[in-house]
């Protein structure tokens, strides 16, 4: 167990490591002009090249990205060169809200499309149909249209939620609630409609196995051979899928975060970019990788935990 | 698209389909069809349909809405909205194709490769993936933007390498699984290249999936590139669907419609792709269903009624159908499921049989027979399309199968199912949970029915292990189902199904999916056990040897129906249906007779004595 999960750690490591450096290689190209977009159109020549060299922008791109990670390596992300403040705060001032957008959406995608898909895969019928109809429609309409279309009706329209976001560093519960409710459900419909269309089928076929007649015929109550052993074999299946949506909504959440306004990880990732900030988007890009490592490894030893096969190889 | 797809079934045969037509049959998929070639012939023929250069702005008429000369109206610095629709369908549909085709020349290949040879290859491409498939899309497309500029055409590109893994892993794992099939060994055998055999037998498995996966990434690729492009970052110089969004929702409270055109153009589009990606999956899965057997489905109830009536007393055998008490009394029993064309299919017809306690039935017939089906339904656990079609069952003198119920109530089965009826099937892996430990399974029904404590249930289950002849009954109570052998699973089943203190046994083929050695070993624990517990068994079996071993009393069963019955001895000296002898017949052809047979006569304390021995040499083991 403890092996499995060093080995796992070792290839999160590098594939941060790949990533780091690849982007870095990505940023060095699109670098040529910053020091004159940082001091303006009217900085002198002497004075951008001042500039580059305090950068370090003259040195060769492997001396800049080892120094980088040198500095990584001690928690220094540096600070960033269109305001000056810290990568590190920078991020943290702002991940609290995407990363609460995204587990609550996770969290309720993973509760709801559960019960949805076994009830579909258990009582078939209009319920069945529903949810395959829901993983059609869900399928078809991209997040951000349906953000765009609860905004023009839930906000602008019928004006029961704000706009626009009302989150600043301390705001309280209600502030978060009333700004977090439509990102989130622009976030659930896609997620629940394909995510319970893959617990039905994976639950299907358990209920096909043999050991449910047999546990059946022990005189184990249906309710626990459903949610026991049933749902312990066909969660895996759910899982894997969810962990791809989660790296896809950390991605996604961009786009929500802009129709929103939300202050989080997203506005900074589209600043940061479009204006060349290497240390900001460095901080940004290693931050999600982190995350995504995570969840991995997260549902790596949830699957291995579910399934005792698994963990034995 | 337009060739008939190959379907290589597990069989090995080509079944060729017009998939096609199937599509087109489809509504849902003949409207994903009509819709894309819609939006395609938009594409084609933008500079027909429009006479506006999408760029041209007439600020004079900014926000206008829709009249004779501008169709939908203008944008904001007056381009005229119908012509960028139009111009932006080009953009959107290529863009998206030029995505999907870099996905696949970059995934189709090297899943090729990789599912082909494996090794190194495999190992490395299996980390780039992993690589790929960390990544976020949208703040990779970011951070290319920062660094080559606001291309469409780049983007997408660098989209498709982010999409590559889905067609690797795709291409990968149908090689894999068809890398070891005959027809390819047999390919191999001929002398056929590497390069012939992945094109001519391994592309044409995955040619399907990924017609359907392109269809998929395709619609992925239009919606992350309109996100782009909605949040502004798309290449302002370009009139795309993603850019008209991004206008339209600046201009949301002036004039709402600019958003509606476009979002009501990602959202067909997409709409269609996925459709279409379900039509041709759904098209490629009737082609295999024909194949399989056809079962179930729609429920005919009006049909079922007129199935329902007392089943004809003339082709029953002769059985005692009087008052008594028994165990178990069958009456008559029909099953039937209802078929597509609204007919009933009956696997048991008019079977009438009784067990008492302390005593051995044999159920013998071929697979088909319908012997599964009827020990299936004393024990109410009958696949969900099954119906009751006639007749009753009782047990201990309460109908658990009343003559009117056309299916099983699950209400009434619960209250012996496990206390006082058990079950031991045929095929020991698949009948144990892999994910639960062999403790936890043999623990948890005794705590529910017997309503004992974890700790009394725990020790019970280990006496229980140690009554089966399980050496260390410890060890087996910690390990997982897939590290024990198959005898020792059949044995835990076994200890399973006595945990309770049943009054009856239902074994199903109890020693068919095991090796020969094992199998005596099995037998003799069931008749040991049976002997020392008193209770009822229903030995469900095509093995006339078992049932000479084990049996009291036989039943034998063809095509649904009970051909002959009667004491063990009786039948195996005289069988009367002609059935019964050809049964016999084959399987004493060439064979020593069994001991039953001949030593018919042997006192019953020489028959216990050697039971004794061969128990001792069990429990040694």
């Amino acid at each position: 167990m403890v092996s499995f999960i060093l080995k796992r750690i070792a290839s999160g490591i590098s594939v941060l490591v790949a990533i780091s450096f690849f982007t870095y290689c990505l940023l060095y190209f699109s670098s040529a002009n910053i020091a004159r977009n940082i001091l303006g159109e009217y900085a002198s020549q002497e004075q951008v090249q001042a500039k580059e060299i305090a950068l370090g922008l003259h040195r060769p791109l492997l001396t800049r990205f080892f120094e980088w990670a040198g500095n990584a390596l001690h928690g220094d992300f540096g600070v960033s060169w269109f305001t000056s403040e810290p990568v590190v705060s920078a991020i943290t001032t702002r991940l609290p809200i995407t990363l609460t957008l995204v587990i609550v959406s996770i969290v309720c995608i993973a509760i709801v499309a559960t019960l949805l898909g076994m009830a579909a895969a258990v009582k078939r019928g209009w319920i069945d149909r529903l949810v395959q109809g829901a993983a059609v429609v869900g399928d078809a309409i991209p997040d951000f249209v349906l953000a765009i279309v609860l905004v023009s009706v839930f906000a602008i329209t019928l004006k029961i939620f704000p706009a626009t976001s009302s989150i600043s560093p301390d705001s309280g519960a209600d502030a978060w609630a009333a700004s977090m409710t439509l990102p989130v459900i622009a976030l659930l419909i896609n997620g629940i409609a394909s995510i319970a269309q893959q617990i039905r089928s994976a639950v299907i076929k358990q209920l096909e196995r043999d050991y449910v007649r047999t546990l059946r015929s022990r005189g184990i109550p249906e309710w626990e051979i459903l949610f026991k052993h049933v749902l312990r074999s066909a969660a895996p299946a759910g899982l894997t899928v969810l962990s791809l949506k989660f790296v896809g909504m950390l991605g996604g959440v961009v786009i929500i975060e802009q129709i929103f306004a939300l202050p989080g990880m997203g506005a900074l990732a589209v600043q940061s970019t479009s204006m060349g900030d290497i240390p900001l988007v460095m901080g940004v890009v290693l931050y999600t990788v982190i995350i995504v490592i995570i969840v991995n490894l997260l549902v790596d030893l949830i699957n291995g935990w579910l399934n005792p096969k698994v963990r034995v190889s | 698209m337009s060739v008939p797809v190959e379907l290589v079934g597990q069989s090995g045969t080509v079944v060729r389909s017009n998939v096609i037509k199937k599509i087109l049959k489809n509504p849902l998929g003949l409207s994903a069809v009509v819709v894309l070639l819609f939006m395609v012939v938009l594409a084609v023929l933008a500079n027909v349909l429009t006479s506006f250069d999408p760029n041209f702005a007439n600020i004079g008429k900014t926000l206008a809405s829709g009249d004779a000369v501008n169709l939908l109206g203008t944008d904001s610095v007056g381009r005229d909205v119908w012509s960028r629709l139009v111009f932006g369908a080009r953009t959107t549909l290529l863009s998206a194709l030029l995505c999907a085709a870099v996905a696949i020349a970059i995934g189709l290949p090297s899943g090729l490769v990789a599912g082909y040879y494996g090794g190194k290859f495999d190992g490395v491409s299996n980390w780039l993936v992993n690589v790929l498939m960390s990544l976020p899309g949208i703040i990779v497309l970011l951070t290319v933007r920062a660094a080559l500029g606001p291309s469409v055409w780049l983007s997408m590109v660098a989209f498709g390498i982010l999409m590559a893994p889905g067609y690797f892993r795709l291409t990968r794992t149908a090689v894999q699984s068809v890398r070891n099939e005959l027809y390819v060994d047999a390919a191999r055998v001929a002398g056929l290249s590497d390069t012939a055999i992945m094109s001519r037998h391994i592309f044409s498995v995955v040619r399907a999936p990924i017609i359907i996966q392109t269809a998929v990434i395709c619609g992925v690729a239009i919606a992350i590139q309109s996100g782009l492009e909605f949040l502004g970052l798309g290449d302002p110089s370009v009139a795309t669907w993603g850019v008209m969004l991004n206008e339209g929702f600046k201009n949301i409270y002036l004039s709402p419609l600019l958003l509606v055109w476009p979002a009501l153009a990602i959202g067909l589009t997409i709409g269609a792709l996925v459709l279409l990606a379900n039509a041709i999956r759904d098209a490629l899965e009737d082609a295999e269903k024909i194949k399989a057997p056809k079962r179930g489905g729609n429920t005919a109830q009006a049909s079922l009624a007129t199935v329902r009536r007392r089943p004809d007393r003339t082709f029953s055998a002769v059985v005692e159908a009087g008052t008594e008490h028994h165990l178990v009394k069958v009456s008559h029993l029909g099953v039937g499921y209802p078929q597509a064309d609204g007919s009933i299919k009956k696997v048991v017809d008019d079977v009438s049989f009784h067990v008492d306690r302390g005593e051995v039935l044999g159920i013998v017939g071929e697979s088909g027979s319908g012997k599964s089906q009827t020990a299936f339904s004393i024990l109410g656990l009958l696949p969900d399309a099954a119906r009751i079609v006639g007749g009753s069952i009782q047990f201990d003198g309460k109908y658990t199968v009343a003559p009117t119920d056309d299916r099983v109530s699950q209400t009434r089965l619960s209250e012996y199912r496990g206390k006082r009826i058990s079950y031991i099937p045929q095929e020991p892996m698949s009948n144990l949970d892999p994910a639960f430990t062999i403790g936890y399974q043999l623990v948890t029904p005794m705590m529910r029915v017997l309503k004992i404590s974890k700790s009394e249930a725990t020790k019970r289950a280990l006496k229980l292990l140690d009554d089966v002849g399980i050496r260390f009954p410890e060890k087996t109570f910690e390990a997982y189902p897939h590290e024990v052998s198959g005898g020792m699973a059949q044995r835990v089943l076994i200890a399973g199904a006595i945990s309770c203190e049943p009054d009856l046994i239902i074994a199903d083929e109890p020693t068919t999916a095991l090796d020969v050695t094992v199998q005596a070993d099995v037998l003799d624990l069931v008749r040991d056990l049976q002997k020392r517990l008193g209770v009822g068994v229903i030995l469900v079996t095509h093995n006339f040897g078992v049932v000479a071993d084990l049996c009291d009393r036989v039943a034998v069963m063809q095509n649904g129906r009970l051909v002959e019955d009667g004491d063990v001895r009786d039948i195996l000296r005289n069988p009367k249906d002609p059935y019964t002898q050809k049964l016999l017949s084959s399987m004493l052809e060439d064979k020593e007779p069994m001991t039953m047979l001949v030593s018919a006569g042997m006192p019953a304390a020489q028959a216990a004595a050697r039971n004794d021995e061969r128990d001792e040499k069990e429990m040694a083991r």
